[in-house]
């Protein structure tokens, strides 16, 4: 097909791809020229892109891209962390991630209600105010040489719970987006918790033979298997409606020790590629018109739980006893909500609820994902000046 | 004895760190895949880095080499690492100049003489885990040794060159 000559439908396939692909390359560009995350400029790429141009040609391979995209980051996010500093992390960690749901998925819940969406959007918008963005606090922790910093396990710690909470949210959102009777969600709810459960002790303790049996010296066969895997169980876990996301997640963290860490290096490219045809795919469902409309709401929310994660952050690195400044930087990277907050909202989009959710995560993840990492930058500025003013001790 | 504080980075490594001396505090991060960051923590700041320092894995060799040498060298007889109720454990480097450079480790008799068993031996990097008899040490090799805190002074003794200096 793609090699007929002169197929005109094929070459303008080329061509849309081309321009989105290249498009991004500069919008990356930018990013990095100025120690941004990209994801904000993926999204208003793809909502400029679907507001000038009618992408009949290219949609598929964008919509399924986009779907890869969601498998990827699932499945990448998993493979970050081991099985055993899932299980410690959860130990020590625990109370700080009981603080940061209540603090931080409460608001987004409320909100959702008090517009008058219904519960099922409210609980997707609880979920998108709560998780914040593990790729774009990585990266800024990394950036400004924080890593050795003494709030930094708070910070991280934070980020594994919040994974691990994603392992049992989003099987019970797609089984409610589904639908049917209260009755009859709750019952497939249970099962699908259940599922995922049982699903991360078996890859807690069988993650080492998984491994085994799938590690190849060669790259291209190790690429092949894993990526198959992923695909299969991402698949199955659709079909048995647990959200293919939560399946790849759950291979991620099945997969350890030299395994994991190839995969790691050998599925990344192919991660960033699908990532951000998923920011484009979501920009082009959101019809640009609404985005001024919900604007105002998505600010509002946006500084509502910013504040809620600075409390979340300055509570946790203070609990490991962190000084003030610390407990500040810590509190400000958690700020940025991202990729995962877009992933939660897609999956309501996909399932055709409420449109002003789409364009609300949008403008909110548009707000967050900048003013975040704006934030935790000049935070120690700010908080001297501050103490100056007020005379604090450190 | 300065005491080592370890913090797990979920997702990145793990973190070492110690009070120096003269008080200044280093940490090391040791990312899984296998680079290190060496960073001196801020005086105002305890909580921050100051400076940071990005070693990838052929860096740190040279670096530990730099000052593991320098450490075997000066501190002989201090120098035992780890000590479990009356056994130690230690690396010993062999000076070019000892009489056990070029001999094999039967023909120095550690065990007959010191009591103490070499355990592995690293030669540029590589590592002979539980070497034979017929082993030939060879200058620049370290010979990592368990046995009394005594056997191992005596075999410190026999992997530097001869008493005249």
């Amino acid at each position: 097909m793609m090699l007929a000559a002169g197929d005109g439908a094929g070459a303008s396939i080329f061509l849309e791809l081309g321009i989105v692909i290249v498009g991004l390359a500069l919008l990356a560009r930018i990013a990095i020229r100025t120690g941004f995350s990209p994801i904000p400029l993926y999204l208003l790429a793809g909502l400029v892109f679907g507001a000038v141009r009618d992408t009949s040609f290219s949609q598929d391979f964008i919509e399924v891209g986009g779907q890869i995209g969601v498998i990827l980051l699932l499945f990448m996010l998993g493979l970050e962390y081991s099985a055993s500093e899932l299980s410690s992390t959860l130990r020590s960690g625990f109370r700080a991630g009981v603080l940061d749901a209540l603090l931080n998925f409460t608001p987004g819940l409320l909100a959702g209600l008090v517009i008058g969406w219904g519960w099922l959007p409210a609980l997707l918008l609880g979920g998108v105010t709560y998780i914040s963005s593990s790729g774009v606090i990585a990266k800024v922790i990394t950036d400004l040489g924080r890593l050795g910093n003494r709030e930094t396990p708070a910070i991280l710690s934070i980020l594994v719970i919040e994974d691990l909470v994603m392992a049992f949210y989003l099987p019970l959102i797609a089984v409610l987006l589904v639908g049917g009777g209260l009755l009859a969600g709750l019952s497939s709810v249970a099962i699908a918790v259940a599922a995922a459960g049982v699903a991360l002790v078996v890859a807690l303790r069988f993650g080492g033979i998984m491994s085994r049996a799938i590690f190849h010296r060669s790259d291209e066969v190790l690429l092949l298997s894993t990526l198959g895997i992923v695909l299969l169980v991402a698949g199955a876990a659709e079909e048995l409606r647990v959200s293919a996301a939560v399946g790849a997640f759950l291979v991620g963290i099945a997969l350890s020790g030299q395994v994991a860490e190839r995969a790691e290096t050998l599925v990344m490219p192919l991660r960033d590629f699908f990532a951000a045809t998923f920011f484009v795919f979501f920009g082009l469902q959101i019809d640009i018109g609404e985005l001024p409309g919900v604007l105002p709401a998505a600010a509002a929310i946006a500084a509502f739980t910013a504040a809620t994660k600075i409390w979340t952050g300055v509570w946790a690195a203070r609990r490991i006893g962190v000084a003030l400044r610390g407990r500040w930087r810590a509190g400000t990277a958690l700020i940025a909500r991202g990729e995962f907050s877009i992933v939660i909202a897609g999956l309501g989009v996909a399932a055709g609820l409420d449109a002003e959710l789409g364009a609300l995560a949008a403008g909110y993840v548009l707000i967050l994902a900048v003013f975040g990492p704006l934030a935790t930058r000049y935070s120690d500025g700010l908080v001297d000046t501050v103490r100056l003013r007020l005379a604090v001790p450190p | 004895m300065t005491e080592v504080e370890e913090t797990p980075l979920p997702g990145v490594g793990v973190r070492h760190d110690f009070s120096t001396k003269s008080g200044s505090r280093v940490g090391v991060v040791s990312h899984r895949t296998g680079c290190r960051e060496l960073m001196l923590y801020s005086e105002d700041d305890p909580d921050a880095c100051e400076t940071t320092l990005r070693l990838e894995e052929e860096d740190v060799r040279v670096l530990a080499d730099l000052l593991g040498a320098a450490h075997v060298t000066e501190s002989l007889a201090k120098h035992i690492q780890h000590e479990i109720e009356g056994l130690a454990m230690s690396w010993l480097r062999v000076s070019p100049d000892s009489p056990c450079a070029g001999a094999t480790l039967a023909e120095i008799g550690l065990r007959t003489h010191t009591g103490i068993s070499v355990v592995a031996v690293i030669r540029d990097g590589a590592t002979t885990p539980s070497p034979g008899a017929e082993f030939v040490l060879a200058g620049e090799d370290t010979a990592v040794v368990v046995g009394t805190t005594e056997g191992i002074r005596r075999a410190t003794e026999l992997f530097q060159p001869p008493l005249d200096r």
